[in-house]
């Protein structure tokens, strides 16, 4: 790049310092305003709330204390108990298998729709957004009418021998582990498909030129090629998976807690602010190390595919 | 085809293709191609974008099946093998990089897929990289690096594997025209000191001719004339290979009485001798023939009558620095004539000027069409 200059000419406009700095102001301010009053102002709020003291009537005030953090780390006034690092613990593998999940689904489909012809592409994906007209708590209470029992899907299961007789799929994990895959597909499909659509299938008949059967064309030719979309994909998919409770309190009966409903147990029922907000910054602080380790091996991790 | 190769039993050359067809949607890309090529040449598929050679190719690479036909690579019969157990390897016209992967590793990919020994694998592409000069880049990725460095990675990928056949579709088509000719030296050099058989792709007439052994000029789907460079380009059987080498007069003419050697033929120029050898057409019947513009020599209007001496006007002319190239007029029809600057020699000539044009009886192809 040429040394920066007072001045400078860009779209064949003469542009000095302080004219660029109005500009950059009047087009990024707004959305940098908007990001710091309904984003960090909130988050700023929880961080100092989570060291607060819950006082007895569930009123909140001093002093800071770390009370909170010995709580959830199972250090409570009865001796130690890992109920909350076990919820934690819980909503990772239930984001973790959702995330795996949607790979597992979201492949194929994305190979599918990115070989149909484009009038049909057009049609498959408007078929993968669908859903999401719809409000994801209508959707949810849909599978509890399909999956209930005397439902066909429950009748067809018992009818199998998959459930006992009269059985129903609704309430269960099963019900739950249907939500969060419909729920969550399309997050990982949509990434997907688009680098998909962008393989350099000449790559992929060099690896088979050089060797490669259609395995180790799939690893070390298209795989690369896909990784970023893929990686895109995990991390839609992942992230709001963890904090996720609507579906598996609707589709699982609500007995399990998980950190979604923990975090909303604590702000509503338990009116323990500060307990809560301890809940989501360490949900938050897994969620955030688990991208910084990735983005800290993303330069080798391509060469790990 | 194939008046430059013996007769061979199938399966003695290194590739023997015989009666391959491939139609896609509709259209014939390859009809009936049938061909041998052998051991240790330079083998070129010359022909025009859309005449199936780089089709004939991805079938000898086997990322494309034959309709119909057989291919045999050393000997043995490819129908049931697939692309990544042939043992040919290809230089792909746009390379085809593993973009994830440093120089080092693209070059080592095909080794590593055998799963050879670590050691020999380090041995082996220390000696392709150097065999192509690419040592100092082992470290690059493939977008760190110029299109010409990108075209020897793909060569080194390629080589590394010790081939039977090495494939190249347009390997230099994307280069610029000064490295271009000198990859094409230096690639003709490093074909005939490796001993390897290579199929070369192109649409580039004077590509195929610096480089190849023999040629295969394809259009529509076959395999229009298949011979030595060189005899291709002085005997051109069709118009199309007259043409499509380099540029060629067309001159229609009537046999008149025949001699030996030659004919006698009657033109629009007016009478000419044509050829050596056998002259197979009757008295009478119409023939096509060829004449190259640089076998036409200038003589100035001065010069006195004589056989295929022709008088001709100048319509147009182009200095070129080594060449002029002449546009002449005679009897209503245009030749156009390349000659030489050598200084000195010829008539200092100018457009309009009157000139004796010589089109010397051996230099007059008799065409098949």
């Amino acid at each position: 790049m040429a040394p920066r200059r007072a001045e400078e000419v860009r779209f064949g406009e003469r542009l000095t310092r302080s004219g660029e700095l109005l500009r950059s102001a009047l087009t990024s301010g707004p959305g940098i305003l908007w990001v710091a009053v309904f984003l960090l102002a909130p988050l700023a709020a929880v961080a100092v709330m989570a060291f607060l003291t819950r006082g007895a009537s569930g009123e909140v005030g001093q002093p800071l204390t770390l009370q909170s953090f010995r709580r959830l780390a199972g250090f409570g006034l009865f001796g130690f108990d890992p109920l909350y690092p076990l919820i934690v613990l819980r909503s990772l593998l239930l984001a973790a298998w959702t995330t795996a999940a949607c790979v597992l689904v979201a492949f194929p489909m994305a190979f599918f729709i990115a070989r149909l012809p484009p009038r049909f592409k057009t049609i498959a994906l408007t078929l993968v957004i669908v859903p999401f007209w719809t409000n994801l708590l209508i959707r949810t209470y849909a599978w509890q009418i399909l999956l209930a029992a005397g439902g066909p899907l429950s009748r067809g299961a018992s009818a199998l021998g998959v459930i006992p007789r009269g059985g129903a799929l609704y309430p269960g994990t099963f019900a739950v582990a249907v939500g969060m895959l419909c729920a969550f597909v399309p997050f990982l499909v949509l990434p997907l498909y688009t680098a998909v659509e962008k393989i350099d299938w000449s790559i992929a008949e060099a690896a088979m030129d050089l060797g490669a059967d259609a395995r180790r064309v799939f690893r070390h030719a298209v795989l690369p090629q896909v990784a970023p979309g893929l990686v895109a994909g995990i991390i839609l998919v992942f992230v709001p998976a963890v904090g996720q409770f609507v579906i598996p309190d609707l589709l699982g009966g609500a007995r399990t807690a998980i950190l979604g409903n923990a975090i909303q147990q604590q702000f509503g029922p338990s009116r323990d602010w500060p307990f809560g907000s301890a809940l989501a910054l360490v949900g938050m602080a897994v969620v955030l190390i688990g991208l910084w380790v990735h983005a800290r091996t993303a330069g080798e991790g391509q060469d790990l595919l | 085809m194939g008046d430059g190769q013996a007769p061979r039993a199938p399966g003695s050359g290194a590739i023997d293709v015989a009666g391959v067809r491939r139609r896609f949607a509709g259209h014939l890309a390859l009809d009936d191609i049938s061909l041998t090529v052998r051991e240790g040449e330079f083998f070129s598929l010359l022909g025009p974008s859309g005449c199936g050679k780089t089709t004939l190719l991805r079938i000898l690479a086997g990322l494309d099946l034959p309709d119909a036909g057989t291919v045999r690579i050393g000997g043995a019969d490819m129908r049931d093998v697939p692309a990544y157990r042939r043992p040919v390897n290809t230089v792909f016209q746009s390379y085809a990089l593993f973009p994830h992967l440093t120089v080092r590793d693209n070059v080592s990919f095909g080794l590593r897929m055998k799963k050879l020994p670590g050691q020999e694998i380090d041995r082996r592409v220390a000696r392709a990289m150097e065999l192509v000069q690419i040592g100092p880049l082992a470290g690059r990725r493939p977008s760190e690096i110029s299109g010409g460095q990108k075209q020897r990675v793909a060569l080194a990928r390629a080589l590394i594997n010790e081939p039977q056949v090495l494939l190249l579709d347009e390997p230099l088509g994307a280069l610029d025209s000064k490295l271009r000719k000198e990859l094409q030296v230096e690639l003709a050099a490093l074909q005939r000191s490796l001993g390897m058989t290579f199929v070369y792709v192109t649409h580039d007439q004077e590509e195929a001719l610096v480089m190849s052994d023999r040629i295969a000029v394809m259009r529509a789907g076959r395999i229009e004339q298949l011979d030595e460079a060189r005899r291709l380009y002085e005997w051109p059987r069709t118009r199309f290979v007259g043409q499509f080498l380099g540029s060629c007069n067309i001159v229609e003419a009537v046999v008149g009485e025949l001699s030996t050697p030659g004919a006698r033929v009657e033109s629009a120029f007016g009478p000419l001798t044509v050829g050596e050898g056998t002259f197979d057409r009757a008295p009478g019947s119409r023939v096509t023939l060829a004449i190259r513009p640089e076998k036409i020599a200038m003589l100035p209007s001065s010069a006195p009558p004589g056989d295929n001496r022709i008088p001709v006007r100048i319509a147009r002319l182009v200095y070129i620095g080594s060449e002029t190239h002449y546009e002449l007029e005679s009897a209503g029809q245009s030749l156009t004539a390349y000659a030489m600057n050598a200084g000195g020699t010829g008539p200092e000539l100018r457009p309009g000027d009157a000139a004796v044009a010589v089109l010397p009886p051996a230099s007059l192809v008799v065409l098949e069409d």
